[in-house]
Parts: structure tokens; sequence; C-alpha cells
């Protein structure tokens, strides 16, 4: 029997994935753990971050993409830690570099370190050198619809609107604006940031968000690896179900499911 | 003697003061930091320095050069 989402694929630029959950390598106890994270989670599309080589750093010592083999995952270099566009397009022009080329990046410049919420201005700048640049653009962005359609006109290839803020695993906040923005954008909308538990994902799915993205919600659970499974289960069932249809919800008329008629000892009509 | 040839320069990288001998090449102190053939990107003053141009690419003086790998990240 064939799977009914067989045809189902995430489209970002010129890629294709079956995956539509995204997963972050960051804060893991160490790199097996990262890679066996990464395996539960079913992701195709792993971030990661560019950051100065330590000077006293012993050459021995491991490195990330010995265990997270570009050949085997798309490796999302993000630009975290950034508060300029300059900073920013700096960055990915070194990770392009560093990943032989590769164009499919994740764009965050932030507004301050307390709340990392974007900075939608120098976001903005950003994206449209990077684009211009021939970069493939999925931004981090605020949960705006405006500035929402101002990214997609400009190009970027997937926008990226937290759903709380990143690392607060406070889930959606805001479903309704979420929906303000997948009936307006065009290309996929995937939730980065905010993300707590499963169920979170799941309702970000529903909405009919294209994907989520996470990192704290696996790598901060108290079983990392049994989360990614759950996001792996969540992210999945919210899918079918937004492409099955939910039922309308109808609030002041209770309709059984079992049939109304032949109820025992009572007299028939 | 005015017209000694200097022996050594003065760079950065990654925001540290190094000394290195003149003539030095993004190749050599890569090598001497035991990260050739690891997966780095190189920025020298903003700009990148492709992986082909390291052997040629000499050092000057004052240069700001970031070497960079990939991290966990979110």
């Amino acid at each position: 029997m064939t799977e009914p989402d067989d045809t189902d694929f995430l489209t970002l630029g010129a890629r294709r994935f079956r995956s539509r959950l995204l997963v972050g390598t960051g804060k893991y106890r160490d790199f097996t753990q990262t890679r066996a994270a990464i395996e539960a989670s079913g992701a195709e599309i792993v971030t990661v971050a560019i950051r100065r080589i330590n000077l006293g750093q012993n050459p021995d010592e491991p490195n990330l993409l010995d265990y997270l083999p570009p050949e085997r995952f798309t490796l999302l270099p993000n630009t975290a830690g950034c508060y300029t566009a300059e900073e920013a397009v700096r960055t990915l022009r070194l990770a392009r570099e560093l990943l032989d080329g590769h164009t499919l990046v994740k764009l965050e410049v932030l507004g301050d370190a307390e709340t990392l919420y974007p900075n939608m201005p120098e976001t903005l700048k950003a994206a449209e050198r990077l684009v211009a640049e021939g970069f493939e653009v999925m931004v981090y962005c605020s949960d705006d619809p405006i500035q929402a359609q101002l990214l997609e006109e400009m190009g970027c290839v997937a926008i990226m609107p937290l759903a709380s803020l990143i690392g607060s695993g406070m889930g959606i906040l805001n479903p309704w604006n979420l929906r303000l923005i997948l009936e307006r954008i065009r290309v996929p909308v995937i939730v980065d940031a905010g993300v707590g538990t499963a169920s979170d994902a799941a309702i970000a799915m529903e909405l009919g968000c294209d994907g989520v993205l996470t990192n704290t919600a696996i790598a901060q659970a108290r079983d990392p690896i049994r989360m990614a499974r759950a996001m792996r289960l969540a992210v999945e069932s919210g899918r079918g179900a937004y492409r099955a249809g939910r039922m309308p919800r109808k609030f002041y008329s209770a309709d059984p499911s079992s049939p109304l008629t032949g109820v025992i000892g009572r007299p028939t009509p | 003697m005015p017209d000694e040839i200097p022996q050594t320069l003065t760079c950065r990288v990654n925001g540290e003061l190094l000394m290195l001998p003149a003539g030095t090449t993004l190749a050599d102190l890569l090598r001497e930091r035991g990260w050739a053939g690891k997966r780095v990107a190189v920025e020298r003053n903003g700009e990148i320095v492709p992986r082909s141009l390291y052997a040629q690419t000499a050092i000057a003086e004052g240069d700001a050069i970031e070497v960079v790998v990939a991290v966990g990240g979110g």
C-alpha cells in the first residue's frame, strides 16, 4: 500500500524534502547525542552556527561536521548572534565558502540579547543583499504579516516567524497572526522558535504551517532522543490532520456519534 | 640598518594579536595552527579568501583575519 503522503514534499527553492521537521544542533551533551537525536527526529535539514575557531584549540578536537556529513544532511548555516545586516551577510558568505558553495541559509538578525527578538529593518536589509548575491534565504522574522510579505517579495524562499521567544518553549502564542501570514504567503512558512513540546509542533502544522524548526525543545528535554522522535510524530500528525481537514467546531450543537434510536427499554416510535 | 627587511609582521587572527614571520601565507598559518585540511573558512580584511588561494595569499602587516568553523546552533 502506498502511504497517502508519498507526494507531500516540502519545497525550498530548488530542493524537495520529505521531512517537515528542521532541527538545530546546539545545546546537546556531545556530538554523539546530537547525531542520535537528529536521526530520531528524521530531520533532513539541520541548522549549524558559524563561529571563530578557537586559537588554542587542540587540532584533534572533534568537529561537528564529522558527525553531520553534508552528503547525508542539508546543513542550514544560521546567523545566530548577529545584530546587524553587515554581520549577518559576512557570516553567510563565510558559511558559503565553508560548505563549498552551499546557498540555502537561515538569516536571523537579532534585536537584543534579552528577547532575541528579530531586528526587522536589519533583517530586510540583509535579506535583500543575500538574495542579490544568490543565496536562498530562509528568514527568521516577527509574526507580522506585513514584514512576512515584504520578505517574500524580496525573494526569500521560506518565511520563518517566531511562535514565541527563541529558547522559551512557550509554544504558539499567537495562532491568529500565523494564520494571517499563512493566508498571504505562498512560499513555505516554517515556525521557528518557541516550540516547547510535541503538541506545539502539531498545532503549528494543523494551522497549515509548512514546517517546524526546533532546537531547545529537543536538546533540553530530559531525554532528547525520545523528544526528537515525539517531535517527528507530532509534525507528521499535525500535517496529516491539516491535509485531512478537521471537522468544524460546533459550540452549541452537541451531535452524538452513536444512533439516537434503538436504545433499550423505550417504546418504539 | 635602515634598509633591513622586517622579520615579523603583526596581524589579528580572530581578534587576537599575533606576530608571524614576514612572508607567512594563509596556508602557512593554517598549517602551523593544525587547521590545514579541516573544514574552515577564511576572511581577510572583510573579504572571503577562497580555499584555492590560501597558498598564494601572503598575510600583510595589520591584516584582520577571521577563521571560522561550523558549530552547534539553532
